[in-house]
């Protein structure tokens, strides 16, 4: 009780006194980064999963061409789920004279259960959100139908045996898909008015589905309950496996998250170190005289690790109630892009507190305190008694591979982990090395300069070990900063430019070949861009090396269905742009063989290796090609893309549609009308909502990972503040002696001014060089997107690092001029 | 081979033989060689030397401190180089008082909680009672809620030698106590050490250049190159 009381009082005048100013800051910057992120991550990546959920207009939801049973509905409602259902056909729409194919869409009330409704009182108005669906007898029409039929709201309309009023324009269906499905204009009808228009008839070609939505955990819990019983034919989706956009930018988002919270953790750790070193150095007497007193080693082993323990539990408690304080204020700061509540945050973020700063204060300080309890006890009677020599090596292997297992378990990402340990030790070992041969350097010219210069030099060399550790220090923390405050930015520029404000937003297909040069007159005509045409050719896949694929069995269930449905092929003599080969090689330009490029994930699915031979039925007419070539595809780019590209060979003497996508914005929405009108048998799908949607959710992520940044940039200006303490005690003696021996306070600043701007130049040269190389490497392998190398990084760096390494030293420092000297030698 | 335990009543402190030899760049250095010593209960002794000539050294040997390379030390009837670290550390918690040069004060902890320490280490019942005393006995018992940097180098002296005193040791070493204080607050200092070594009947061993302040103890024991040069009586010992 008696050594508790101790270690309490001793910890709390440490604290007091600022010995553990620097070491509890920066332990608590690394539990408020990991716990803000983690509670971040818990309840936005929930509120994007919804709003994710919005393209499905559900978070499950269950499809057949036959009517589902209604036990599941009722299994849902027995889990206190939310549920609507939808009946899909295609049928001909007719209003007087004119007539068009249409979609029709049966719902029930409910309907959509995530996601709302737009519909507009009148064509080229303005749309509004509603959260009721048409009345009986009425009917709700996509502009593209009203456009194909010449009508408006008002309008009566004949559907199979029924009629009905057009009420509304519908605009916007959260679940609208923009790929190759669903390509028919909507009409929506009340599902109860399904009956009347007789549409479903034995051999129609219906489309059942049943949405499901709830409370996260218990979606979670239903969705395996589902499977079990689903039948063949039957399929269920979430979030995951559609729309492929949403999932790509919430994917970027948890990286970029990832990625701050683990360098927030990793430079709080060598921050920690090197307050806990400092500390360890000046406390050694106080454990020489406790040992005088009497003290026995394991006393102040238990005084050690008790005080440990007491600012573990300090710093996690402080560190998770700012990190909750944290994404609070972010969630409100947040209010009006996050449309819904967030759910409330969960407890694991509490106990991951506690493992970051236990982790993190037994990886990185107990080194240097148990180092510090061998101090030996004659140290009372000879100031240079000092204890064994630590073994950093050994004792910071322990600590970062306690800190790796629990970076591992919170992100669960080990390529990005092992990315960031292998550039964190290049970047140690190429900065300990140019530490040191600066600290070489330097020492060949300090008898060549004048006296300010030949103290600040003569410091680099002298304090050789230190100098390499400061070097170290600011140049990791300088990095960091640049990579924070400079390259952040461009990354985020480029993310966001992988979805430009003038990505496409319109897509056209089933353009008949002999449309393709009317359609490119009409839009030149118009002043609107001319895109490219890309060639679709409707196939079956019939085998693969010559095997069925219906006597095939299928690893992926998904590669199943893919094998076993009409396929969309395309041809070409050039890879498109947002393409990239993986494996094999293109074929050249008019090239006679038969080949086939896939894109990787579908291969995978598909079980197809390089080389196997794909056959395919088009129209009757078998196709065989060879796979020459596996392709990553950026599918959030808006641009018709293919799984499967064929070289033009395989293809051109089949029958063909194309399809094209362009930008329309909002004042060119009639001239898209009159196109609709002009080309009747194309259709046009509008992309701006889906679009939408994608941006909406890069808006929410880029808000969540400015917020963890400005974590990790306190973790580096921790690491930089540790770095200009470490030398602070045997400066000030320095400093005092110098002035005693008549050195002016101008002569000592210039001299501390030399030192650190050195170290400054230096580090603000490698900070720049090494923040270039790991945006590049961040950017070309963890986030996929395009890096610039920025020019302003290399006037910057150095610059900045001189400024802020040079003030950083000089106002450490400044106490040492403005004191008298008698009392930093007094106190010595 | 055994060795024939002295009595109590005795010697306070006793060594036999001692040398402490450490390895240097220019090999090996004898810095302590075969020095035997016997000190009575209650006697005050002073080391002098010059700089080098292993004063502190033979002191650190003599509290336990160190380890010599050869030889024995008694303290009380207790041999403390037959004792590990944590022997060693016990019996100075509850037998062993020191006054250094540089005070050793915590400098985080007020000059009450500097002389609670050796008690609550010693797990003494009432630490804070008992250091008030011993504050006040040493005439700083208007300063007790003072930190080590609010405090005057005499005082920061007193507070070191209340916590010295404040556990009551058998022996009490003083390494140089006046080293770091002009003459008036050393002299102060002294007066102030003897008359609680008076008071409390302690052993004293002094570590010294100060001539004049040896000639206050009962013997003087002169070192030269890590030998006993001479030992005697103070002059004012053999004018008493």
């Amino acid at each position: 009780m008696k050594t508790l009381v101790l270690a309490w009082r001793l910890l709390l005048r440490d604290w007091k006194s600022g010995e553990l100013t620097v070491l509890s800051i920066a332990l608590v910057i690394a539990v408020t980064s990991l716990t803000a992120v983690a509670f971040l991550t818990d309840r936005v990546s929930h509120a994007v999963e919804l709003r994710a959920a919005e393209s499905l207009a559900a978070d499950l939801r269950l499809g057949s061409s036959q009517p589902l049973p209604e036990r599941y509905i009722e299994m849902a409602q027995q889990a206190s789920l939310k549920t609507a259902s939808m009946i899909t056909m295609p049928s001909v729409v007719f209003e007087e004279n004119h007539s068009t194919l249409s979609a029709i869409r049966a719902v029930t009330a409910n309907y959509p259960l995530r996601g709302q409704l737009k519909v507009a009182p009148k064509l080229l108005t303005a749309a509004s959100e509603t959260s009721e669906i048409p009345a009986i007898g009425e009917a709700w029409a996509s502009t593209r139908l009203l456009a194909r039929l010449g009508a408006d709201t008002g309008s009566v309309i004949s559907v199979g045996k029924a009629r009905f009023t057009v009420t509304k324009v519908l605009d916007f269906r959260p679940d609208q898909g923009w790929q190759f499905v669903d390509l028919a204009p909507t009409l929506l009808i009340n599902m109860a008015d399904l009956e009347h228009t007789a549409l479903i008839q034995p051999g129609s070609r219906v489309s059942y589905r049943t949405l499901f939505a709830g409370p996260r955990d218990k979606i979670v819990s239903f969705k395996p309950l589902l499977e079990e019983l689903l039948s063949a034919g039957e399929q269920l989706s979430d979030i995951n496996n559609t729309n492929p956009q949403i999932r790509s930018a919430m994917e970027r988002s948890g990286r970029f998250l990832n990625l701050a919270s683990l360098v927030s953790v990793l430079l709080a750790a060598v921050a920690v170190a090197m307050a806990a070193r400092r500390y360890a150095i000046r406390h050694r007497d106080r454990i020489a005289l406790l040992k005088c007193l009497g003290s026995a080693q394991a006393f102040i082993l238990r005084l050690n690790l008790l005080q440990l323990l007491m600012l573990t539990v300090l710093g996690a408690s402080t560190g998770i109630i700012l990190g909750y304080v944290s994404q609070e204020a972010l969630a409100w700061i947040a209010r009006d892009l996050i449309a819904q509540e967030l759910p409330a945050a969960g407890s694991a973020p509490i106990y991951l507190g506690l493992v970051t700063a236990l982790s993190i204060l037994c990886g990185f300080a107990l080194p240097d305190l148990i180092q510090m309890g061998k101090t030996p006890v004659l140290r009372v009677l000879r100031h240079d008694v000092e204890p064994p020599p630590i073994r950093y090596g050994i004792s910071y292997l322990a600590g970062i591979a306690a800190v790796l297992v629990l970076l591992q378990w919170i992100v669960r990402d080990i390529e990005l982990v092992l990315g960031i340990v292998v550039g964190a030790a290049g970047t140690f070992a190429v900065l300990g090395l140019a530490g040191w041969l600066l600290v070489k350097f330097t020492a060949r010219f300090r008898g060549v300069a004048g006296v300010a210069w030949r103290y600040g030099l003569a410091n680099l060399s002298r304090r050789g070990r230190e100098s390499v550790v400061q070097v170290v220090a600011f140049g990791l923390g300088l990095m960091v900063l640049m990579l924070l405050t400079l390259v952040r930015n461009d990354l985020m520029d480029s993310w966001r430019d992988s979805l430009p404000i003038d990505a496409p937003n319109q897509f056209l297909i089933n353009i008949q070949p002999h449309e393709v040069s009317q359609m490119q007159q009409y839009l030149a005509a118009q002043n609107m861009e001319i895109p490219s045409f890309v060639p679709l050719v409707r196939a079956r896949l019939t085998a693969i090396n010559g095997q069925d694929v219906n006597q095939m069995s299928f690893e992926d269930p998904r590669g199943e269905r893919w094998a076993k449905r009409e396929s969309n092929l395309s041809f070409a003599d050039k890879m498109q742009t947002g393409n990239q080969l993986t494996q094999g090689e293109w074929w050249p330009p008019g090239s006679k063989t038969h080949e086939v490029s896939i894109e990787t994930d579908f291969a995978h699915e598909l079980g197809v290796k390089m080389g196997d031979e794909l056959s395919f039925d088009i129209a009757g007419e078998p196709v065989n090609a060879t796979v020459t070539s596996f392709r990553s595809v950026e599918w959030d780019t808006f641009r018709p893309n293919f799984f499967m590209v064929f070289s033009t060979a395989t293809l051109e003497d089949y029958p063909a549609s194309y399809i094209t996508a362009l930008y329309a914005n909002a004042e060119e929405d009639k001239k898209m009308i009159d196109l609709m009108r002009q080309f009747p048998s194309v259709t046009v799908i509008d992309l701006d909502a889906s679009l939408a949607q994608v941006r909406d959710v890069m808006d929410k992520a880029a808000l969540a990972i400015q917020a963890v940044f400005l974590f990790t940039l306190f973790a580096g200006l921790a690491v930089l503040w540790a770095a200009v303490q470490s030398s602070l005690d045997e400066r000030q003696f320095e400093s005092a002696i110098l002035r005693t021996l008549g050195a002016s306070r101008k002569r000592v600043l210039s001299g501390v001014a030399i030192e650190f701007i050195t170290i400054g130049l230096l580090t603000g040269v490698l900070a720049s060089t090494g923040a270039s190389l790991a945006a590049w490497q961040l950017a070309i392998n963890v986030f996929e997107l395009e890096y610039h190398f920025s020019p302003r990084l290399w006037l910057t760096g150095p610059l900045l690092g001189m400024a802020f390494v040079g003030a950083s030293g000089l106002l450490a420092t400044w106490k040492v001029v403005t004191h008298a000297p008698v009392n930093v030698l007094r106190a010595a | 081979m055994n060795t024939l335990k002295p009595k109590i009543e005795e010697f306070a402190l006793k060594a036999e033989k001692l040398s402490k030899i450490v390895t240097s760049p220019e090999g090996m250095l004898t810095i302590l060689d075969q020095v035997s010593l016997q000190v009575s209960h209650g006697e005050r002794i002073a080391i002098i030397g010059a700089s080098g000539a292993g004063k502190s050294t033979l002191l650190g040997l003599l509290a336990g401190l160190d380890l010599p390379t050869s030889g024995k030390v008694w303290l009380g009837n207790s041999e403390l180089t037959a004792l590990d670290e944590d022997g060693r550390a016990a019996l100075r918690a509850n037998e062993v008082g020191f006054v250094f040069q540089s005070f050793h004060l915590i400098p985080s902890l007020t000059a009450l909680e500097n002389v609670m320490l050796p008690l609550e280490l010693a797990h003494h019942e009432h630490p804070k009672q008992t250091a008030i005393l011993a504050l006040q006995n040493v005439g700083l018992g208007e300063r007790v809620g003072h930190y080590p940097r609010q405090l005057s180098g005499g005082e920061k002296q007193r507070v070191a030698i209340a916590r010295a005193y404040v556990i009551q040791p058998t022996v009490l070493f003083a390494d140089e106590p006046t080293g770091n204080l002009d003459q008036q607050t050393g002299e102060a200092v002294i007066d102030l050490l003897f008359r609680m070594n008076r008071e409390y009947g302690t052993t004293l061993v002094l570590v010294s250049h100060d001539r004049g302040l040896a000639e206050r103890c009962d013997r003087i024991i002169e070192m030269n190159l890590g030998h006993i040069l001479v030992s005697q009586q103070s002059h004012e010992e053999q004018l008493t």
